[in-house]
This record gives structure tokens, sequence and C-alpha cells, in this order.
């Protein structure tokens, strides 16, 4: 069978599976559609809960992003994990004691006002719609890479199958159908690995692999890799750190915070029996992320070695990198490198004519003569273009002493989009058809079981915060359960069109969803919890401060709202102002003007009344936890 | 609050502590401020710190929400303040 019919199969008995546990966890009630009735226990929980989180970008992206960073990629694994033991620790089984349906309502009841519910909807709608865009493109590019269909024609099928489960399962449909995702795409991220790592060191567990010696060598994986990066001139594989220390620490953390503040993540322990329940299933929830996120590093650093040695045959052999035989033959290249340059997520440009690829760091050599090329077409400033290639040039001469120039070596000639490592990962292993089947299907299960999660967010908060929450408190179940569904369906279109027009900042919107979710949501709920006397003035006064000036610095580097051309980094200094912080790693620093606010102001206003500072205290202990039920 | 409520409460708030120590020393500690130090000892063929930062951290954070989660049940139960 051939490659492109087997992926259909594949892929499409896996949406067939979908729909079908869609018909089979109809939601009937409210509480079915917004907790799936209460009742998921904590390792179905913690299965869904990792599908959930689990996006486009952890499957498709995060290798690969690791891949070109090294040592400093791992603040994407810790920060993406370690936020699970906050919100174990600090939010998800207070929450569930508190037994409501959803994180607005949390605070608007906790900080007894509707003004504060409306400003966490607020937060919330802007964190999981900017998140949710990313899914949808997510699962455009995933159709059009594998299926050969336009991403448009991709992201129509995608709203179609979630409309499905969505809409008539709520939260039901969608924890049943999460579980099947993550079996899928947990497969499809292991098989290849496992093979890959098997193939280099011998050893089928790529956690291990990554720290063994490779194959008839008596050198280590990261030892050999570390040598080869530094002589082709970048910067050693295991030390090189993303900018600063300060600045990775930071984002570290922003990432935690973000991650526990993220209400599609914590809404899911609202569905868990018990208190005791969302505490294990926490736990759980990060098994089942870490088998993939333990997973990634060993593929980063794998497919790195495997990109290196395909590309630089001397890298095999133990010989000289810089001989004049040692670039791949243009001719004798795999099949998969000539597959994926068609998608233009490879690209090979023979910079010295000697019909040999040479991939190295040439100091921006090749970046500068493409942007001479392109002045001297277009009429551009050349002459600024000439000075750029001419210092790039003088770089480029002075690295290695000279090596590169000696060897005849005239600019970096191949580029590699990041997302090829997972999406290649199974050609490059030479493993069989129906495995790449698989990673297409994984993918796709990636960015569906988050979109669905994020969508479901985002109805509710209209659902019930919104519609029963502030304009029609009387509503009937039954008009309120339509309500949702209507919210749903809604929200699906929106987030259809804009995924198919993208406001043109894709890339920076994750960022911002964990900036919003950490400097607003988290410290206004772990207040709620943690701080008997924390009162409204304080919490909304918190909230807004966090959201505005993490806004206020993500615009001023990205533009107000990503709108190209309306940066205003000269008024505040330059970029990164504020002690090399990046606006990607802001979130932290956003939560900690948010806590500092909300303490000043609560020092010099009312303390919450009686009725409030017992209901903290009923929050804080686990007995009498009931079935979750959204009375207001 | 009630005197075995607040005792029950500082009990919780001190193995919260003690976990969240543990969390900062393993990420940020060994993972960020001192991998560079970590990273003259191996691990197989790992440089420590940079385990700390791409494995060893993950595992840790695995194995304290289950710790929590067991020791917040023996509080539970020791103030009796557990779920039926």
């Amino acid at each position: 069978m051939d490659l492109q019919t087997t992926i259909y199969l594949v892929v499409g008995a896996s949406f067939a599976l979908y729909i079908g546990i869609a018909f089979w966890a109809r939601a009937g009630s409210t509480s079915e559609f917004y907790v799936a009735g209460g009742g998921v226990g904590p390792r179905v929980n913690g299965m869904a809960t990792a599908a959930d989180w689990m996006s486009a970008a952890s499957f498709i992206s995060m290798a690969g992003l690791i891949s070109n960073m090294g040592y400093g990629g791992g603040l994407f694994l810790m920060g993406w994990t370690g936020g699970y033991v906050l919100l174990a620790l600090l939010l998800a089984p207070y929450l569930r004691k508190f037994g409501k349906f959803t994180v607005p309502q949390f605070i608007g009841d906790r900080y007894y006002s509707k003004t504060a519910s409306t400003v966490a909807v607020v937060c919330l709608l802007t964190a999981s719609i900017t998140y949710v865009i990313g899914q949808m493109t997510g699962v455009g590019v995933a159709f059009s890479r594998f299926l050969g269909v336009s991403s448009e024609t991709g992201i129509y099928v995608g709203m179609g199958i979630v409309f499905v489960y969505a809409v008539m399962g709520g939260m039901k449909g969608i924890t049943y159908t999460q579980v099947a995702q993550y079996i899928v795409l947990i497969f499809a991220y292991t098989v290849p690995a496992i093979f890959i790592s098997m193939h280099l060191t011998g050893n089928p567990l790529p956690q291990l692999g990554l720290g063994s010696n490779l194959v008839g060598q008596d050198i280590s994986l990261l030892q050999k890799l570390d040598t080869i990066v530094v002589e082709l001139g970048f910067g050693q594989y295991t030390t090189t750190t993303a900018g600063s220390t300060l600045n990775m620490f930071v984002y570290t953390l922003s990432l935690m915070i973000g991650t526990a503040g993220l209400p599609h993540v914590i809404m899911r322990f609202f569905t868990v029996p018990t208190v005791a329940a969302a505490r294990s299933s926490a736990g759980w929830a990060l098994v089942f992320i870490a088998i993939l996120y333990t997973t990634a590093p060993a593929v980063a650093g794998m497919a790195k070695y495997n990109l290196l040695a395909t590309v630089n045959t001397a890298v095999t052999t133990n010989g000289d990198l810089y001989a004049a035989d040692s670039g791949l033959e243009v001719a004798k290249q795999p099949d998969w490198m000539a597959r994926w340059e068609k998608t233009g997520l490879l690209k090979f440009k023979d910079q010295n004519g000697d019909g040999r690829i040479q991939y190295y760091n040439d100091s921006g050599l090749a970046q500068a003569k493409a942007d001479l090329a392109k002045a001297q077409k277009e009429n551009g400033d050349i002459a600024k273009a000439q000075t750029a290639l001419d210092a790039a040039q003088k770089k480029h001469d002075a690295a290695k002493d000279g090596k590169f120039t000696q060897a005849g070596w005239q600019g970096n000639e191949l580029t590699v989009n990041p997302d090829i490592i997972v999406l290649a990962n199974p050609e490059i292993a030479l493993l069989p058809n129906w495995v790449i089947a698989l990673v297409a299907a994984g993918g796709l299960a990636a960015a569906l079981s988050t979109a669905a999660g994020l969508l479901l967010a985002i109805s509710s908060a209209i659902s019930h915060d919104l519609v029963k929450g502030v304009f029609n408190p009387n509503i009937s179940e039954k008009g309120e359960l339509m309500a949702g569904k209507v919210a749903m369906a809604l929200s699906i279109v929106v987030a259809g069109y804009l995924g198919l027009n993208p406001p043109g900042f894709a890339a920076g919107t994750v960022a911002l969803a964990f900036g919003i979710a950490a400097s607003s949501l988290f410290p206004a709920i772990m207040m709620g919890i943690f701080s008997k006397k924390m009162n409204k003035e304080g919490a909304i006064a918190g909230m807004l401060a966090g959201l505005s000036i993490t806004l206020f610095y993500v615009f001023a580097h990205k533009g107000i709202f990503f709108i190209k051309g309306t940066d205003f980094l000269p008024l505040i200094g330059g970029a990164n102002p504020f002690f090399g912080i990046t606006p990607e790693a802001f979130g932290a620093v956003g939560a900690l003007f948010n806590f500092i606010v909300a303490f000043t102001v609560d020092k010099f206003t009312k303390e919450p009344p009686e009725h409030i500072q017992h209901l903290v205290e009923s929050v804080r202990t686990p007995r009498g936890a009931k079935a979750v039920d959204g009375a207001h | 609050m009630d005197k075995s409520g607040e005792a029950y409460w500082k009990a919780t708030l001190g193995l919260l502590t003690k976990i969240l120590v543990v969390w900062f020393l393993v990420s940020f500690g060994a993972g960020i401020l001192f991998a560079d130090m970590l990273n003259g000892i191996h691990l197989g063929g790992y440089p420590l710190g940079f385990w700390f930062a791409h494995q060893g951290s993950m595992y840790i954070f695995v194995a304290l929400i289950f710790i929590y989660a067991k020791k917040m049940g023996e509080i539970d139960r020791k103030f009796d303040v557990h779920e039926d």
C-alpha cells in the first residue's frame, strides 16, 4: 500500500474512533456538559489532562526547538511539567473542594463580586482564544503536510470533528475522546523514538539512550554531539543557555505559573469525584505527560546527531569534518530530504558550487548574501546590505581560526525548520509507512484534543459565567445546557475563522496565553485560597495590574494586539529592557506585580465579610466535598 | 477557625513548604543555577546539570506529587477531616 493511502486509512480510523466515542458519551445535563458528571477516575482524568495539555506545539515543535537550543531548551521541559507541582499543591484540590463548574465562578464567589468574575472571564477568554488559534493552524498544517490537502480544507475537517464530539458530549465527550487521543499520540511519539534510540545506541529506552555510548564507539552520544557542534561553530549542546541565566530562570518560572493558571487545564480537575482524587490525578497527569516530555529531549539530541551525520559523512567515520569530500553529495541525499524540501521546511542552496552540502554556523553569512541579492533585485538599500555582508564575511573568516574558509566553505547551505525533527523522524529512521501514518494521526490528535479543551473553557465561561452568572441567573438547566452547546458551536466557528485568517501573530500567541494565565488568573486563585483576608478590591486591582503590565511589555515588543508597526520599543528603552527578560518570559514578573498590587490595595481597604472567611476555611479542608454542581 | 483547624492548616503549609523547596532545588537549583557546576559530574553519558534540566527534574516532579498526595492523605486522617 502506498504511503498516502496508509495515512488516509490510519487518520480516517482515528477520526471514526473519536466520533464513535462522541455518540456513546453524549451529555444530557449541565453537570455532564461542564464536568462530565463529576465521576471521572484519577487515572482516566490524568490521561485526558495529558492530552488536553499536550498541544500541537508539544507534539510537533518542542523536540525541534530543543534540538536547536540544546541545554537551554530544558526550560520548556521543566517549565511545562513543573507547573503541575504547583497545580497539585496550590490549586487543584481546593478548587475541587469548592465544587463549582468554572474558574471565573470561583473567583466571583470567593471575591463576592460580579466584577471580579467578569475580569476573570476576560482573562480566560483572551488566554484561551489566543491559544486556540495556534491549535487550529496546527490542525491545518498537519493536514496539509500529511494528507496533501490545503490547510483550509484541513481546518474545516478539524472543525467538523471537534463540532461533533464537543457540542454533543461537552466535557463528557471531550474527556473520553481525549483518552483515545492520548493513546494515539503517545504511541505515535514513542515508537519512532524507540527505533532511533536502538539504532544509535542499542538502548531501546530513549531516556537512557541519550545518556549512552554510540553503537560500536567508546564515546557517549552527548559528548560526541558536543564535539561536532563546536567544531561546526555552534554552541556546545549540553551547556548553551537560552539568553542569560536570569532569563532562563524567569522564563521557566513563567511557564510553570502559566501552566498552573491555564483554565482549560484547571477545569479538568473539577471532573474527579473527590479532593483526594484531584491530588493524585495531577500526579497521573504528569506521569502521562512525562512519558512524552522525557522522550522529547532524547528525540532532540538524537535527531540532531542523525542530521549532522547524514549531512557530514565524516561524523560517522570520525574523519576530518572539514575535508573536501566530507559534505554529503547532493546527488546522494536520502529520499526524505528531497521529500521535505518540497514542503519548504528544508532548504538547500549550494553556496560554493561544490555539489556537496555544508551545514554549519556561518555567522549569518548565507543570510547576508541572500539579503544583498534581494536588495539588488528590489532596489533596496544595497550599501547597507553590502556592509552587513562584509561584517558577516569577516566574522565567518575569523571563526574557528579560519578553518571554514580554508575548507572552501562559503556559507551555510542547509536550513532546517525545527518541526521536521518530529515530522520526518520515522523517515530518517527508515521506519515502515504505518509509523509515518501514525505520526500524522498523532499530530492531529494532539491539536484536536487541546482545541476541544480550550473550546470547552471558552464556551463554559460564556454560558455559565456570563449568561447564567451575569445576564440571566434564572435560566433553567435545560436552557443553560442549550446555551452551552450554542456557545460551543459559536466558539468553534470563531476559532476556525481565526485559524483560517490568523491575525498575523501565530508565533506570539502561545507565549501571550501563558503570560496572561500567569499574571492574572494564577495569583487571584492562589490568594483566594491561601490568604483569608484578601478582599475583592485587592484581587481585582491585582488581576488588572498583572494583566496590563504583561500586555504592555508584550505589545511593546510585538505591536499592539500584534498589529505590525505598532510596537513601541523606543518608548521603554529598547528590546528586553527589564533586566534583559524577553517578552515570552515576562509572565512571572507580571504575577509578582499582581501579588504586590493586590496586597497593597488589600491593606487599605475593608476586609472580606465573615461568610467569605468561612468559605475559605471550608475550601481548605477536604471533608464535606460534594459532587460538583454549578449553583451560584 | 477552631484549634484543630488551625493545626491542620499549619501541617498542610509545612508539607507544601517542604515539597516546594525540593521542587525549587531540582529545577531552578540543579537544572539552572548550579547546572554548570554539576556538569563536572557525570551520570552515564549525561553531564549532571544537563540531566537535571532535560530529565531528572521531571522524574522528581512526578514523585513529589505522589508523595504530596500520600502525606496529605495522612494529615487529613490525623486531623479527622478526610472524606468518608
